[in-house]
């Protein structure tokens, strides 16, 4: 096991290292830069900028240096400096950006996901269990639903019914009287009121494709002769599906699950904006669209380097409870 | 601790709910049919139900066991052999129901009797017969038990529910157990995962877990089939050995005649979901009364005569069948005129091998040991000739390299070295020195026939475009022509015009295996590889099958490289027989003189094993055991 970690972080390095060019390659493709954008927008309003201040600016930002010189600069003073650069927007350094909403970021992220899991998981498996019965179409129809309807328009709806029936603030994880008061009891009460509407949103979203893998997984292992064995050996028939099906039904799940921490962190672009959270979601739009080069750049780096770390915990995880995996046979 | 005390709890609870459920399932012994029955089946019926319709697996059938003895049940797939085994447990497979009759079950001597069909399948009370007084062998052991649980684990699960032992001495008695059913080094492979045994050690472990709880009963579903011969000799001598020592009633399912010959104290006879014939073993051999028996007996490619005696004159040898009515006949009609083998054949060589070899990189090593690089090698320099117009048999148990070299033949895999020196006629061309593209045109030439009729059929292609494929991409074809050469390819395998446009599934496994054969004759092959293409299908189909590939050889100067694991087969179709033992080929010869007397020590533990189909003779053959070291050191002496 220690010697399939080790393989396994090694060959992280790597995809690592072209994840984060092809991050900065990306980010640079937009023609112009932040400074034209800016120098234009300045004029349009009928300024003027000192010539001398933005050549010592594009020094300062290396702008018409070359590629490979630029992601270096990037790249060493993030490894090195854990400084992820200066957003040309905020005027402010990508890092404080990122950090101050990272606590709600997270909070959301997890939440949501145990909500997803929560609900699919056992929906998945005892809609298996109960194969062509009402229980089994009425959790398959919910599920689609909940795929099918916008993420969106779900988020407006709720948001809708939220105010009009509960009385709440529109938008944001807090009322207006709680964004920039200290932290207090009534504070988190006031956020979990305003939480479980992006939960439900993108929670829903996300159990549909859980419940029909984990259904589909159930059921290819239900019938399997080791199940009859199992049976036959007088085992109960709950403890005989936890112990054998359900735990190789588990697999294909187990080794998507690291994939669900990148989603921590990026949450729901579209339903954070929508409902104007104070998430990492909206901040990467902005940056996008202003072409703020280094704060766009930075989050996508954490995002990519996050889904590597996530399919490494994915394998690792699987390795631990499959031993097919652990002795290199499947 | 709490959990241990709350599983105590649960048990009995569930103990008196299965002494309450077996009480209201218990009828008084004189409904027995016979008074030393253990187990007395009357009026079952199973059925399937499903959206295509009922399938009535098991259709109102009588059968008793009786205490002490093997009772076979033998029947071709879908018998119901199967079906009548698991209702004796209620674990039937999904959808099928016990739709009616009574299963009584005495378990000791003069013990109460249940009625097992009218306990519930989920209760508490069927499991408190389930692996205690009944336990029950599968077929595949690779899938009949978790790959992801230790044996060790899955084998004290038995004691765990049926049992009050600790779990120190559950483990001391699952590693007696091991050692019982003949696993080497048991200490240590009771934490073996099922994927790091043998097949052999696997069916071994299933007997362990099957018979820990010293069962009254032990139901063996096919239990072997899944084996190599000699695994499977193996497995029978122990089976017998257990019975007796633990004095056991056994219920043995198999489709192999020859296995019941060896085993089988009574023997019941199923079809289509009946019983067509009870009886002592040595009736049913010797005096079958029906005609399915009869059939049955008739397809059997037995060995002839046991090893060392003289062959008596062929007369009541097991012949070919003349062609089967297309698709449905299963009638099997013995016509001694005909042999499959060739009396003589041309001298020319179509395909000359030379020192082939194939090594694959594998790697190996544990959680914690290191991973270190080693070579397999599967065909280690092997030299055979295979003659034009010939069936040449190439015979070894799984593991052997048979399979690797057919695949080497079609390229499938590039051989490491050697040559593959293949001359139609047109002067010798090295297959295994040809470039992808320049292989081309040999692909026609060569083809092969594969094992599973089911998995080797793309389900989503109509049968016209399963033939008509390799032509469409060889580009010899199109439009109504290729319709044409692929109906007309249909008729020559004995199927019907009108089925091109149907689906793999809506044929049976031996129509299938026509299919795969048509496919590959559809290029006009000279050399077909057929790799173990009879092994899946049931006796009468299988020589239905031997039979449409005799006549096509002789229509079209077929040459055939006949692999398979099944020596009565190849002795029968083949005309010279090679045998391989770990990728070195052993020995090769004559199909005649091999079988009467065969030179090498291992080709002799291999026929020794294969089971004679006379319960007579039982006992009366020796089993060779071949090790390779002695058999050095003999030759050595010898030379």
């Amino acid at each position: 096991m220690l010697r399939f970690t080790i393989h396994r972080i090694l060959h992280v390095i790597p995809t690592l290292i072209i994840i984060s060019v092809i991050s900065f390659f990306i980010i640079q493709l937009p023609p112009g830069d932040f400074l034209t954008t800016q120098v234009a927008a300045l004029e349009a309003q009928g300024e003027s900028i000192d010539p001398a201040q933005l050549d010592a600016l594009r020094v300062r930002y290396g702008i018409d240096d070359p590629f490979w010189i630029q992601y270096w600069k990037w790249i060493s003073n993030i490894l090195l400096h854990g400084d992820f650069g200066l957003s040309f927007q905020f005027q402010r350094p990508v890092i404080d950006l990122i950090t101050e909403r990272l606590p709600l970021t997270i909070l959301l992220g997890v939440a949501t996901l145990l909500f997803t899991w929560a609900i699919a998981l056992p929906a998945g498996i005892y809609s298996a269990i109960k194969q062509h019965s009402a229980a089994d179409y009425t959790i398959s129809v919910v599920g689609f639903i909940a795929l099918a309807v916008p993420n969106f328009l779900a988020a407006l709806v709720l948001a809708y019914i939220g105010f009009a029936y509960f009385g709440q603030s529109v938008g944001g994880l807090f009322s207006p009287e709680y964004v920039n008061a200290p932290w207090s009891l009534a504070k988190v009460g006031d956020l979990l009121e305003h939480l479980w509407i992006p939960v439900l949103v993108i929670g829903l979203a996300g159990t549909a494709g859980i419940i029909r893998t984990m259904r589909a997984n159930m059921l290819d292992e239900l019938y399997k002769p080791y199940v009859t064995t199992a049976r036959a050996k007088g085992l109960p028939e709950g403890r005989n599906i936890r112990k054998y099906p359900l735990r190789i039904a588990l697999n294909p799940f187990i080794s998507t699950v690291g994939w669900s921490i990148p989603s921590i962190f990026d949450g729901e672009v579209i339903v954070a904006t929508v409902l104007a959270l104070g998430t990492t979601g909206p901040l990467l739009l902005a940056a996008l669209k202003s072409q703020d080069m280094f704060l766009a750049g930075g989050i996508i780096l954490i995002i990519a380097v996050l889904t590597v770390v996530g399919t490494l915990i994915s394998d690792l995880l699987l390795a631990a409870v499959d031993p097919r995996v652990r002795f290199g046979k499947a | 601790m709490f959990s241990a005390r709350r599983r105590i709890r649960e048990r009995d609870r569930a103990a008196q709910t299965a002494r309450r459920g077996l009480a209201a399932a218990t009828v008084d012994a004189a409904e027995l049919s016979e008074a030393d029955a253990i187990l007395d089946i009357q009026g079952l019926k199973t059925t399937f139900h499903s959206d295509e319709g009922t399938v009535h697996a098991v259709d109102d059938i009588d059968l008793v066991v009786r205490r002490g003895r093997t009772t076979c049940i033998v029947g071709e797939s879908g018998s119901g052999k199967s079906a009548t085994a698991r209702s004796i447990l209620q674990v039937v497979d999904n959808p099928g129901l016990i739709e009616g009759g009574r299963i009584l079950f005495r378990a000791e001597p003069n013990g109460p009797v249940r009625d097992l069909a009218a306990l519930k399948s989920q209760g508490d009370a069927i499991r408190s017969i389930r692996g205690r007084e009944i336990g029950i062998i599968f077929q595949e052991p690779m899938s009949a038990l978790s790959p992801v649980h230790t044996i060790g684990n899955q084998i004290s699960e038995v004691l765990e529910l049926h049992s009050d032992l600790s779990p120190a001495q559950i483990r001391e008695r699952v590693i007696d157990e091991l050692n019982n059913v003949g696993i080497p080094r048991a200490d240590e492979r009771v934490d073996a995962f099922t994927f790091q045994l043998s097949g052999g050690m696997r069916q071994r472990a299933m007997i362990a877990m099957a018979l820990i709880a010293r069962p009254a009963l032990l139901i063996a579903d096919e239990p072997t089939t899944a084996l190599d011969v000699t695994t499977q000799a193996q497995i029978l001598d122990l089976l017998g050995e257990l019975k007796s020592e633990l004095s056991m009633t056994m219920i043995f399912i198999t489709h192999d005649l020859g296995v019941v010959a060896e085993i089988a104290d009574d023997v019941v006879v199923m079809r289509h979901g009946k019983v067509v014939e009870t009886g002592p073993v040595d009736q049913i051999f010797h005096d079958p009364q029906h005609d399915y028996t009869k059939e049955l007996l008739a397809s059997l490619p037995q060995r002839s005569a046991p090893l060392g005696e003289p062959e008596d004159d062929g007369a009541d040898r097991p012949r070919a069948t003349p062609p089967p009515e297309p698709a449905t006949a299963v009638e099997v009609v013995s016509d001694p005129a005909r042999t499959l083998r060739h009396e003589e054949a041309s001298a020319r060589s179509l395909l000359r091998i030379r020192d082939l070899r194939m090594e694959f990189d594998a790697v190996s090593g544990n959680m914690f040991g290191r991973r270190r690089k080693e070579k397999i090698v599967a065909v280690n320099g092997v030299d055979l000739d295979i003659t034009e117009g010939a069936t040449l048999g190439l015979v070894g148990e799984s593991g052997c390299g048979k399979t690797t070299l057919g695949r080497c033949v079609m390229r499938a895999y590039d051989p490491t070295g050697g040559e593959l020196l293949y001359d139609d006629g047109s002067g010798a061309v090295d297959l295994a020195s040809l470039s992808q593209k320049q292989l081309l045109p040999y692909r026609r030439q060569v083809r092969m026939v594969f094992q599973d009729p089911y998995g080797s059929l793309n389900p989503r292609m109509t049968v016209r475009q399963v033939i008509g494929e390799p032509l469409r991409v060889a580009g010899l074809a199109k439009g109504s022509e290729l319709d044409d050469r692929v109906e007309a390819m249909l008729e020559r395998v004995g199927l019907k015009r009108s089925m091109a446009s149907r689906y793999p599934h809506a044929f049976s496994g031996g129509e299938r295996q026509r299919i795969g054969i048509a496919r590959a004759l559809i290029t006009a092959p000279k050399l077909v590889i057929a790799d173990e293409a009879v092994s899946a299908l049931d006796v009468s189909v299988r020589t239905q099958i031997l039979e449409l590939l005799a006549d096509l050889q002789d229509e079209l100067g077929l040459t055939y490289l006949f692999i398979s694991h099944d020596l009565s087969v190849v002795e029968r179709i083949c005309d010279r027989v090679a045998v391989m033992y770990y990728g070195n080929l052993v020995e090769e010869g004559p199909a005649e003189r091999l079988f009467a007397n065969p030179q090498h020590g291992y080709t002799r533990a291999l026929l020794s094993a294969v089971p004679v189909a006379d319960p007579r003779l039982r006992g009366t053959r020796e089993r060779i055991v071949y090790r390779p070291d002695e058999d050095e050191s003999e030759e050595e002496s010898a030379a």
